[in-house]
């Protein structure tokens, strides 16, 4: 591993040398102006409005800028408190954390189905075979996502292809209501973020010098030894790359949990898209989506410390 | 403990290429052995046979007279030191050399312990706590043969682990091998193209061409008695004359060339015989050729001077033979203090005519076969 670059600064500048280098002053300065335009206005400003948003009250257009216009904490305390005032919003806090649990569960589900296709596929990556293999695992998202979720309700439907075959090989007396149970949405889920998590992983393991898994064996360790001490120190950052991606965008997913949720269970995202939508009340949408941005982004960095990733390791 | 090496008639076929075919060797317990050969000759295939991660297709190999069949790498009393080291990047240098002893359940302290002991016995005390990227390339080196020896090893293979060392450092280390080798006294299985750390480590060497040992024998007995064209070219400079044998007797052969009738001392294999009116090879050594002077009866040929290079040590000369058909090197070493030097006079220099000879015995002639050019 190399040591972190220890002047940032110096680096940026030479950075912007290369870059205005290789393209001339006016190219380069309009790439620049593109890359400003693309982080200050599509990402970084949208993100400070909705900060905004959150501390502002629920006012009619005519009123909004007028005298009641100052800022409140009351959306955020709204999400801890609720409406009564001693009690607490059992209801939204109940559903927030079940986001984050069953998110940590599918991100935990992908890694362990992921890494051993990750590693097959970087260890024969030259065969014809291989290349099957990840056609097949692209192709299929080709489909469009909300498509992709309404084939998984007919999968697991009550007359789903999963239960007429449990049914026809006697598993089951009467059909499973995968949709209720929400087995359904945690598939749907682990499903729509596979290849987020296999190309990072398989990134990282194909950089692995085979010669190492081989020296790990002839000094005697066993096959499961070999990973945990070798391939998986080696793949870190990519399985906390991979890790990362599919946290954030199981927690952040909207179309899975709207069609494959099973009718009392919600997703955290659901709430804030009711408040934005059906509610009509933009700030309260605004500080719950700035909690689950804030707690995804804290998670993840938890996670890092833990697992002692450092964050320009993501990169790579 | 130290272990023979018994290689019975393996063969290693990967689809229909045959990488080994029949390689019978004795490798005595305790020694330093070299499988040499030019790249692709399978000597990589039967050292990876012998560590367990290919499987003969046909054949034995035993190590300390037990059939390895089945027997996985993990399982082998076996250590491979890999040809560009394969050491562990995230693990510190004395985690590496003791990931053999972590692997068997060894306590930390103990693992510390004899790390430490190994790190001394390669000249590497208190280097532990680096990582490996921070030692140079001859101490990495060192530090993956200490990492296979912390397995308690019978046999230890070395996979040509010095080709990416420069040339000083080397041969510096072809000396050091050799000096830990006795050391520990296990068997050292060494893979390399390179003759010269062959020659200079090995108690025996086997040449390998084409997947077939084509000799064994110490380095000695390879230079001086070559049993097959292939040896006799591969190891060392060699002036090759290709002809036929017109006369044979006890141990000596006169071979038509086209240089004229040589007269050479037999070495063929197992003591085979060159038959009148076979095709043969008469090689000479560089250092063999000398200018021919009155007394020379025998084994005499004309020659054009073409270049000659001054080594400081030796002068290499490069003559036209048989009417500029053919090159051949001469080599006369500088002032040697037993006797005048036979330095090349100017009058012999580029474009003189000269007169070669070369002692019978000091020359062998042998069937004809592929040369290490071909």
């Amino acid at each position: 591993m190399s040591p972190p670059s220890n002047s940032g600064a110096r680096q940026g500048a030479h950075w912007l040398r290369a870059l205005v280098a290789r393209f001339g002053p006016g190219f380069g300065v309009c790439l620049l102006a593109l890359a400003a335009f693309w982080v200050l206005l599509l990402i970084l400003l949208p993100q400070l409005a909705m900060v905004d948003f959150s501390f502002r009250p629920n006012l009619p257009p005519a009123e909004q800028g007028g005298a009641h216009d100052t800022y409140t904490l009351e959306h955020y305390t709204y999400l801890i408190r609720g409406s009564e005032p001693d009690g607490y919003n059992t209801i939204d806090l109940a559903v927030f954390a079940r986001t984050l649990l069953v998110a940590a569960l599918v991100t935990v589900f992908d890694l362990a189905i992921c890494y051993p296709i990750a590693y097959l596929l970087a260890r024969s990556a030259h065969g014809g075979w291989a290349r099957l293999l990840v056609l097949s695992l692209v192709v299929p998202f080709w489909v469009n996502e909300i498509l992709r979720a309404f084939a998984f309700r007919i999968l697991f439907g009550a007359s789903g292809v999963i239960n007429d075959a449990l049914l026809f090989l006697g598993f089951a007396e009467e059909p499973m209501d995968f949709i209720r149970a929400n087995v359904a949405l945690y598939s749907g889920l682990a499903y729509a973020f596979v290849l987020l998590m296999i190309f990072p992983l398989y990134n990282a393991i194909e950089s692995l010098d085979k010669n190492q898994v081989e020296a790990a064996r002839d000094m005697g360790a066993s096959t499961i030894y070999t990973h945990w001490r070798v391939v998986i120190p080696h793949a870190k950052p990519g399985i906390s790359s991979g890790c990362t991606m599919v946290f954030m965008l199981s927690a952040g997913a909207l179309a899975a949990p709207q069609i494959l949720g099973g009718p009392s269970s919600l997703w955290f995202t659901q709430i804030i898209y009711q408040w934005f939508n059906t509610g009509n009340n933009w700030p309260r949408g605004s500080a719950y989506a700035i909690v689950l941005l804030v707690s995804t982004v804290l998670l993840v960095l938890l996670a890092m410390r833990v697992f002692k990733v450092r964050l320009t390791e993501l990169g790579r | 403990m130290t272990a023979a090496v018994d290689l019975v008639d393996v063969s290693v076929r990967f689809g229909d290429f045959a990488a080994v075919r029949d390689a019978r060797v004795h490798i005595a317990a305790g020694t330093f052995f070299s499988f040499l050969g030019p790249s692709g000759c399978g000597k990589t295939t039967l050292l990876r046979a012998i560590s367990g991660f290919v499987q003969p297709s046909a054949g034995e190999v035993r190590i300390g007279g037990r059939n390895m069949a089945g027997i996985g790498p993990n399982k082998r009393p076996t250590a491979l030191v890999f040809q560009n080291l394969a050491l562990f990047p995230l693990m510190k240098v004395w985690e590496n050399i003791a990931f053999a002893l972590e692997v068997r359940g060894v306590g930390r302290a103990a693992r510390r312990k004899r790390a430490d002991e190994l790190l001394d016995l390669i000249a590497l005390p208190g280097q532990g706590d680096k990582l490996c990227d921070e030692l140079s390339g001859g101490q990495r080196q060192r530090v993956a043969i200490a990492r296979a020896l912390a397995a308690e090893p019978d046999v230890l293979l070395l996979d040509e682990p010095l080709s990416a060392l420069d040339l000083k450092l080397r041969e510096h280390m072809r000396r050091e091998l050799r000096a830990i080798q006795r050391r520990v006294g296990i068997t050292f299985i060494y893979i390399t193209h390179d003759q010269g750390e062959a020659l200079t480590m090995s108690d025996q060497v086997a040449v390998m061409r084409n997947g077939v040992i084509e000799q064994v024998a110490d380095g000695n007995a390879l230079y001086d008695q070559p049993e097959s064209a292939f040896v006799a070219s591969f190891v060392g400079e060699n002036n090759a004359f290709r002809g036929q044998v017109r006369a044979v007797d006890e141990s000596y052969a006169n071979v038509a060339t086209d240089v004229g009738l040589l007269r050479a001392r037999q070495s063929g294999r197992n003591g085979a015989r060159l038959g009148v009116g076979d095709a043969a090879f008469v090689f000479v050594r560089p250092e063999s050729l000398r200018f021919a002077t009155a007394d020379d009866r025998q084994n005499n040929f004309p020659a054009t001077v073409a270049g000659i290079e001054f080594e400081g040590r030796f002068w290499q000369v490069f003559l036209d033979v048989a009417d500029g058909k053919q090159r051949a090197t001469m080599t006369r070493v500088n002032a040697p203090s037993d006797g005048p030097a036979i330095a090349p006079a100017p009058a012999r220099g580029a474009g003189g005519e000269v007169t070669l000879s070369f002692s019978p015995d000091r020359s062998v002639a042998l069937p004809d076969g592929p040369l290490a050019s071909d």
